[in-house]
């Protein structure tokens, strides 16, 4: 192993004088008075190493010795990982001792001790290679794929496998023979480099299934789709953090990985604290039986913030592997630019707009290239859906992360203050926002064949209507109610029907909260059956309390079972106000 | 502090700046303690022997010659249960003429506590005040600043929010305190005969700018040995934190960083994070609670400071003058108090959300009918009775120097919603109808 000697110190940037080859992002281990500091290697330059710590280096001394690893930072694979809450590097948390973090704690992300029920999968004398799958063990409710490890990349012969029974992941599944004949025997433990993508399917198409979310202005008017790209940018206050935390309570995924990056501490203790007592209404079970929390707050180290982006994603790779359908939240990506900025900026390299690495757009780019829908060598399909915040600063969207990030996601939901000012949440603008999904035509196809045979047009159709209604209400503003034809005035309410029925959403409510794709067809053909209807008014001063009231009487609807007595009344209800002044 | 015998001395600085000096040595720590001609330094890089020293109290007059003495350790403060009732500098150092501290030396800038063992905040922190109670209300364990020009009275509101506030100890970190502002809370606290619950760690406008940086941690540091070794609730006063903030770019300009947003340091967003995140609910009981100032330029949210601030704390509080009643009020638009749903209806009574929002969006009416009567428009009978309610809502209630409990304010808004509305205006759910709405 290489061995190497601190030679400068700039806050989390430091300078070792190496003995032997060194390669970048390399692992190594600072001895700080017995304590070893983990950092990685970011830039070269002679035989002096640059490196990023992952904690606090005060105290560090030149002179200080250093030990590398070959290799990157990893992530340690296997059973047992659902639940689990660690930092950015996988260290589990709950197993740090003490109320305060330890600087140079490392802990174990896996339990060696934990048991499993493995059924095999592969027969002795399989031609195998990297991803495919051994066996299983059921982890939770889902069935969890032992393996090959990944960087298996040659064919291999299986030589032996365990029968069906108890086994600890330390304890040998299979004998493999590789080419060459050596035999290796495999664990249910494997690792892999976080900042390479696993690539162990054969195919990624283009991403063309609906993914629900329950929340309405996103499957209905911007839909995500399975293995899609997303992001939500917004200032703060705006709600960013809400409506991700519903998303992960209500989405249609098998399970949810939470990468809290750099943001506030009590935010995460809300998961930590909801999560395992909140059911997952498609399993019954709670959530955080379906949940991984990659936890780095704001106060933890700013390198290690970083990485957990790249420990969330390689876990969601990890489980995609196994045909699952992963969902992928980071909140919030700015600060995980932000951790590049710091850095880039004490190797005094050249800055880019406001300060960042000029790189930031490929570096954003290729992290979210690595989501998608992809079929795997069996036949089998898994995804990451991947949905990121960003924060952006003065809540200004033409700055470096917002823009990188455009370049690089496919669906765009615009926090906008003014919506979040007038409590209409969640505050994702109608107008401003969109998913480029909803111009595919498999995605097209989709959504006609299993939502409804007009859906697309319809949405469409719903689009224009909250653009035409927007425009009506700016020539009221500007001419005054009796300035504009009484047209106007219907045409703006019928925005708002859409607006407060459709995209607005109550995150508290046990029924609002999560809409089922059935009923929000439902509702939409519902509203857009009125939003047809040619209403009589004598003056604009009807047209107002008419439309409150049939906003209320849909409102009430959304808060009630869908399809039960109290739903099946107000629907009576709102016929008869309908029939009160629709033209004959 | 004196030279001891062991410590290491050089006598050649190799550069000067105006905040930091560059000294060749040897077996010197990341971080650590020294003094550059007898004034105190700390060390921010390491290069080879190089050796690059922030100087707190300024490089005026030092000389190539100056002697430097490295303590092996990086800043301390002596903990003790006689910290209570002190002032002290930014060193930590007593300034009110009384003894040394005795008690064990903490590191300031301590770990990070781990998010696993964080409690859910759920306790309520009294004020008195409507604004912050009824509106906003405050709970143990979160970080909230006031955003306020510096033409506004935030220093007297918080010092009464401090005062008036349920807590064993409040700490005050001052930094570019103007003296008058010093001498204003040292008599505040002098007079409301709670000394000995107060520790003050003040930097002055008369002091070097540098030396306000070691201002917040000293006072964090306190308020966590008080907050774990005596699980008291802490209190914990930072003004004003854009000064901090001043300070930080100006040693990041002296160290040739790259400036991002507004001049100020691309790390500012860590830098104060790192402070805010102190704010914790231990599971033992122990807590602090981080009350600041962000002081606005022309009311701008979105400069860098008030910006990254907003994206760290759990809210933000407004003052704003009621020119109705001629007193300040917590403006009830602007201001946020992101952890409140914890403990509104929950530790408060029943009604307290709906008569919240109720109150607020009349209030909102009342601001519309405002802006009508400006523009020469007509008002209804409804815009007259909102404006009345309005007045009254504000002196009754919001006003600052109104001190009363909570269900108070409740009792006050429902005798004010009854004389000025019917039942179908104030919307609120029935069944807090039948319990408060009192018959003719």
């Amino acid at each position: 192993m290489t061995k190497g000697i601190v030679k400068g110190i700039i806050a989390n940037l430091v300078q070792v004088e190496v003995s032997g080859p060194v390669s970048q992002n390399e692992i190594c281990y600072i001895n700080l008075g017995g304590v070893k500091l983990m950092a990685e290697v970011i830039k070269v330059l002679g035989s002096t190493a640059y490196t990023q710590v992952f904690e606090s280096t005060r105290g560090l001394r030149p002179g200080d010795t250093v030990e590398f690893t070959d290799h990157m930072l990893e992530v340690k694979l296997g059973p047992g990982m659902l639940s689990k809450n660690y930092d950015g590097l996988q260290n589990d948390l709950n197993k740090m001792q003490g109320v305060f973090l330890t600087r140079g704690e490392y802990t174990d992300p896996l339990d060696e001790d934990s048991t499993w029920e493995f059924t095999p999968i592969a027969k002795a004398g399989d031609k195998i290679s990297g991803g495919d799958w051994l066996g299983s063990v059921p982890e939770s409710w889902i069935s969890h794929k032992i393996m090959v490890p990944f960087g298996f990349e040659a064919e291999y012969t299986l030589k032996s496998i365990a029968p069906k029974g108890t086994y600890k992941i330390t304890d040998t599944i299979a004998t493999i023979t590789d080419p060459d004949g050596q035999d290796i025997e495999l664990n249910m433990i494997q690792k892999w480099p976080v900042k390479i993508p696993i690539k162990s399917y054969t195919e990624k198409p283009r991403p063309f299934k609906l993914m629900e979310t329950g929340v309405r202005t996103i499957d209905t008017l911007n839909p995500m789709v399975e293995g899609g790209t997303g992001f939500i940018p917004g200032p703060f206050g705006a709600g960013k953090t809400v409506l991700q935390h519903s998303i992960s309570k209500n989405a249609d995924a098998d399970m949810i990985i939470f990468a809290a990056c750099g943001e506030r501490a009590n935010e995460v203790v809300e998961m930590f604290v909801e999560f395992p007592e909140l059911d997952d209404p498609r399993t019954g079970r709670k959530l955080m039986e379906r949940t991984i929390i990659i936890c780095n707050t704001s106060n933890m180290p700013v390198a290690a913030r970083e990485a957990s982006v790249y420990t969330a994603m390689t876990i969601a790779e990890y489980y995609r592997s196994m045909g699952l359908k992963v969902l992928l939240l980071a909140d919030s990506t700015s600060r995980w630019a932000q951790a590049l900025r710091e850095m880039s900026n004490r190797m005094e390299e050249l800055p880019g707009p406001d300060a960042f690495p000029m790189d930031l757009p490929a570096i954003v780019s290729n992290f979210y290239s690595r989501a998608g829908f992809v079929y795997l060598k069996g036949g089998a399909t898994g995804s990451i859906t991947f949905i990121g915040t960003v924060s952006p600063a003065g809540g200004n969207l033409k700055e470096p992360v917002t823009e990188s990030t455009k370049k690089a996601a496919r669906c765009f939901y615009a926090l906008s203050q003014a919506r979040a000012d007038s409590k209409r949440y969640p505050a994702v603008d109608p107008i401003d926002s969109y998913s480029k999904y909803l111009e595919y035509t498999e995605v097209q196809e989709y959504l006609n064949k299993n939502v409804h045979p007009n859906w697309v047009k319809d949405v469409t159709h719903t689009k224009d209507l909250l653009l035409r209604g927007r425009e009506a209400q700016e020539q009221i503003n500007i001419l005054g109610d009796d300035g504009v034809p009484l047209s106007y005035h219907d045409k703006y309410w019928k925005s708002e029907l859409v607006d407060r029925i459709i995209l607005q959403q109550d995150g508290f409510d046990k029924i609002d909260q999560s809409t089922p794709m059935k009923r929000q067809e439902y509702m939409l053909e519902l509203i857009l059956g009125i939003c047809a209807m040619d209403f009589v008014f004598e003056s604009y001063e009807d047209v107002m309390p008419y439309y409150i009231k049939m906003i209320n009487i849909c409102r009430q609807m959304n808060y009630v079972e869908f399809d039960g007595a109290d739903f099946k009344r107000y629907e009576d209800e709102l016929k008869n106000i309908i029939e009160e002044r629709r033209a004959k | 502090m004196a030279t001891q015998a062991f410590q290491k001395i050089y006598t050649k600085l190799n550069s000067i700046t105006k905040a930091t000096c560059t000294v060749k040595a040897s077996d010197v720590g990341n971080d650590e303690l020294a003094t550059v001609a007898g004034r105190l330094a700390q060390v921010v890089k390491i290069v080879g022997d190089d050796v690059t020293l922030q100087i707190f109290a300024g490089t005026e007059g030092i000389g190539t010659d100056a002697e430097v003495v490295f303590f092996g350790k990086a800043p301390t403060l002596k903990v003790g249960s006689d910290l209570a009732g002190r002032f002290f500098n930014a060193y930590g150092d007593p300034i009110d003429g009384g003894p040394d501290v005795s008690g064990d030396e903490l590191e300031i800038g301590g770990p990070s506590v781990n998010p696993v063992r964080r409690k859910q905040p759920s306790e309520l922190i009294a004020t008195g005040i409507a604004g912050i109670d009824l509106n906003n209300t405050l709970v143990t364990g979160q970080k909230i600043p006031f955003f306020a020009d510096p033409d506004q009275p935030y220093n007297e509101v918080m010092a009464m929010v401090a005062l008036r506030a349920k807590s064993d100890k409040i700490i005050l970190g001052g930094m570019g305190l103007s003296n008058d502002d010093y001498l204003f809370y040292k008599h505040a606290f002098e007079n409301a005969g709670v000394i000995d619950r107060i520790i003050s760690f003040v930097n002055t406008t008369e002091d070097p700018t540098v030396e306000r940086l070691l201002v917040p941690n000293m006072a964090l540091t306190a308020a966590e040995y008080f907050a774990t070794e005596k699980n008291e609730k802490v209190l914990v006063l930072l003004t004003d934190m854009t000064l901090y903030c001043d300070a930080l770019s100006i040693v990041s300009n002296r160290m040739d960083q790259i400036p991002s947003k507004d001049s100020m340091p691309g790390s500012l967003y860590s830098d104060l994070a790192k402070l805010y995140e102190k704010a914790v609910q231990f599971p033992d009981g122990g807590s602090i609670t981080i009350i600041a100032v962000t002081t606005l330029s022309g009311g701008d949210i979105t400069h860098a400071i008030p910006d990254n601030t907003g994206y760290i704390t759990e809210g933000q509080l407004f003052l704003k003058r009621d020119t109705d009643i001629s007193k300040v009020i917590v403006d009830p638009f602007r201001s946020l108090s992101r952890l409140k749903q914890l403990v509104i209806g929950k530790k408060t009574r029943t009604d307290h959300p709906q008569v919240m929002n109720t109150a607020v969006r009349l209030y909102a009416d009342a601001a519309n009918a405002k802006t009508k009567l400006e523009n020469g428009f007509d008002l209804s009978d409804y815009d007259e009775r909102v404006l009345d309610f309005a007045k009254e809502y504000s002196e009754e209630i919001l006003a600052i120097d109104v001190n009363i409990d909570t269900d108070t304010m409740l009792d006050i808004a429902w005798k004010l919603f009854q004389r000025h509305f019917n039942k179908a205006e104030i919307g609120i759910k029935d069944e807090f109808m039948k319990l408060y709405w009192k018959k003719a």
